[in-house]
């Protein structure tokens, strides 16, 4: 079984792309579409890799990201943030924040697959 | 605005005071009694004709510059065009400009106002697209749609070996987000279309009201007969934040109507000389009522031009009726020695104070203000505050000096004032202005 990812998105279609080209490329694709209860997904089931959308329901990415990097059993899992606002204060908070990445909609599933794979190599 | 021959008292009383000459003097000369002048110089009464030409002999001035000439407002506004482009100009020259070419200084003031519309609509815009939430929700809908057609489109035309039935669920995925597509575009383009009204009031709901106020003279026989706020509100056809505007000045406006029957407050207007404190202590009745009670005088029974300022504690300007001779900026910060912004740190406590604004004539300016909680206060909290002031062009003359104000720092040649905010333009020295 290949390693896991955890993708953390509300909108089904892209849901379903994304876990569509990762399985192709040999990951276990999780998925998630509720901010409020996204941390205890993740703790219930540790990922090797975490794809988080910014805008969910319930509760922002941005707050996700900031206790994935306070628990110490995710403080160290590689994060990709998506989101359809690609302003530089989002990006920086982003950043700020701990994630390893940010990627702004719309994208191409190549890029997709080619930062995931970076991720979980470096 | 004022009607012109209304102004024609006040460039009399500049010209008089620009030559240095007395009233009595000039009344006696042109056979007339003093106070026959002092009225027709506060604009109570008419004035054309053979007298006109006499003072305009006496005060050698060209009667035509009298009657149609640069009066104070424009003569601020071009100013304030000035100094809000911060143009180098010759500002010891603007009442000469004006004089000369009253078509272009018309032309300048009311540029000057359309580039501050513009400027604050176009700030509207820039917070309109940073921070609403209705629009920032469209566009990720939006965006949303167009990136899993993007990817779902991407697996179907790409190298991936798909069955039947990845295809078919791709396929749907499609359809269903160029659906949503053309539904959340449509959503936009509609959002992006309908604000042109709601725009033009939302960019500047406070002079929308104002507008809207000054159209009626600031007197609204309607609500003075009883209409119900609805109605009139209806009337002046605005929507959105200045809809709720104007909704807070007519119910302030209703309030002192059922309190004052105009009949019976107009009466005591001219027993007590406008005096706010005497009206209110005959009524019974809070200052602040009063105030915005005399600034709602009907404008064709006699009575003075009475202008009105409102501001909260940050000093944001929420109402401005102006009058002839009192101007007070929103787009530049306004001088900050006005009573308005003193009364700010001593609420409760009203200030009477006769001002003059910078300027060879020395016009003055009689200013009621205080500053009260609005709403309803509670414990452990702190109150929000507002500032009123009435504002009196023109008051007659005192053995004390008025106090010295400004419109704004760029525009002000006063030297040495504790509260300057910034150096005048160039042009703005004491010798060609003061």
């Amino acid at each position: 079984m290949g390693k896991r990812v955890l993708l953390i998105e509300d909108e089904p279609n892209i849901i379903e792309a994304i876990s569509f080209i990762l399985s192709r490329d040999g990951w276990t694709v999780h998925t998630h579409e509720d901010g409020t209860s996204a941390m205890d997904k993740v703790l219930a089931m540790p990922p090797d890799m975490i794809i988080l959308d910014v805008m969910l329901p319930g509760r922002s990415g941005f707050d996700i990201l900031r206790d994935l990097r306070g628990h110490h059993t995710t403080s160290q899992t590689p994060v990709m943030m998506l989101t359809a606002r690609g302003q530089e204060k989002d990006r920086d908070l982003a950043m700020r924040l701990g994630a390893n990445l940010f990627m702004t909609k719309p994208f191409s599933n190549a890029e997709v697959r080619d930062h995931v794979r970076n991720l979980m190599e470096a | 605005m004022m009607p012109e021959h209304r102004l024609v008292g006040s460039r009399i009383r500049e010209k008089r005071l620009d030559r240095g000459l007395r009233q009595a003097s000039v009344a006696e000369t042109v056979g007339i009694s003093p106070s026959y002048l002092n009225l027709i110089e506060h604009n109570r009464r008419r004035i054309g004709g053979k007298l006109l030409a006499d003072l305009a002999r006496v005060l050698d001035v060209d009667t035509g510059l009298l009657a149609d000439g640069a009066d104070r407002d424009t003569l601020d506004q071009m100013r304030g065009a000035a100094a809000g482009l911060s143009s180098q100009v010759e500002l010891d020259r603007t009442e000469e400009l004006a004089a000369r070419f009253p078509g272009w200084a018309a032309l300048i003031a009311e540029q000057a106002r359309k580039i501050a519309a513009l400027e604050e609509r176009s700030q509207v815009l820039t917070d309109r697209i940073a921070y609403d939430p209705q629009l920032a929700g469209s566009l990720h809908e939006v965006i949303s749609a167009v990136s899993a057609i993007r990817s779902s489109a991407s697996i179907l035309v790409g190298p991936e070996d798909l069955d039947q039935d990845w295809q078919r669920r791709f396929h749907e995925n499609i359809h269903k987000d160029s659906v949503r597509l053309a539904d959340s575009s449509e959503a936009l383009i509609a959002y992006l279309e309908a604000p042109e009204g709601v725009l033009e009031q939302s960019g500047s709901p406070f002079e929308a009201v104002e507008h809207f106020m000054q159209k009626n003279s600031w007197h609204l026989p309607a609500l003075e007969e009883g209409a119900a706020l609805t109605e009139v509100l209806k009337t002046a056809g605005l929507e959105g934040p200045a809809k709720t505007v104007l909704r807070k000045v007519l119910d302030d406006y209703a309030g002192g109507v059922a309190r004052l029957p105009l009949a019976q407050f107009e009466k005591a207007c001219r027993k007590f000389n406008y005096d706010p404190a005497a009206l209110a202590q005959n009524f019974n009745i809070s200052l602040t009522m009063v105030m915005r009670r005399l600034a709602h005088l009907p404008p064709d029974k006699g009575h003075p031009p009475i202008g009105l300022v409102i501001c909260d504690a940050a000093a944001a300007l929420t109402l401005v009726k102006p009058v002839p001779g009192f101007t007070i900026p929103r787009s530049v910060g306004a001088c900050p020695l006005w009573p308005l912004y003193g009364a700010l740190s001593r609420p409760h406590q009203p200030i009477r104070m006769d001002v003059a604004l910078p300027g060879r004539n020395g016009t003055r300016v009689l200013c009621f203000a205080v500053a009260e909680a609005k709403g309803q206060e509670s414990f452990d909290a702190p109150p929000a505050l507002q500032s009123m002031m009435l504002v009196m062009p023109d008051p007659p003359e005192t053995a004390a000096d008025p106090y010295p104000v400004g419109v704004s720092c760029r525009i002000c040649p006063r030297s040495g004032c504790a509260s300057r905010r910034e150096p005048a333009l160039k042009g703005m020295d004491i010798q060609t202005v003061l």
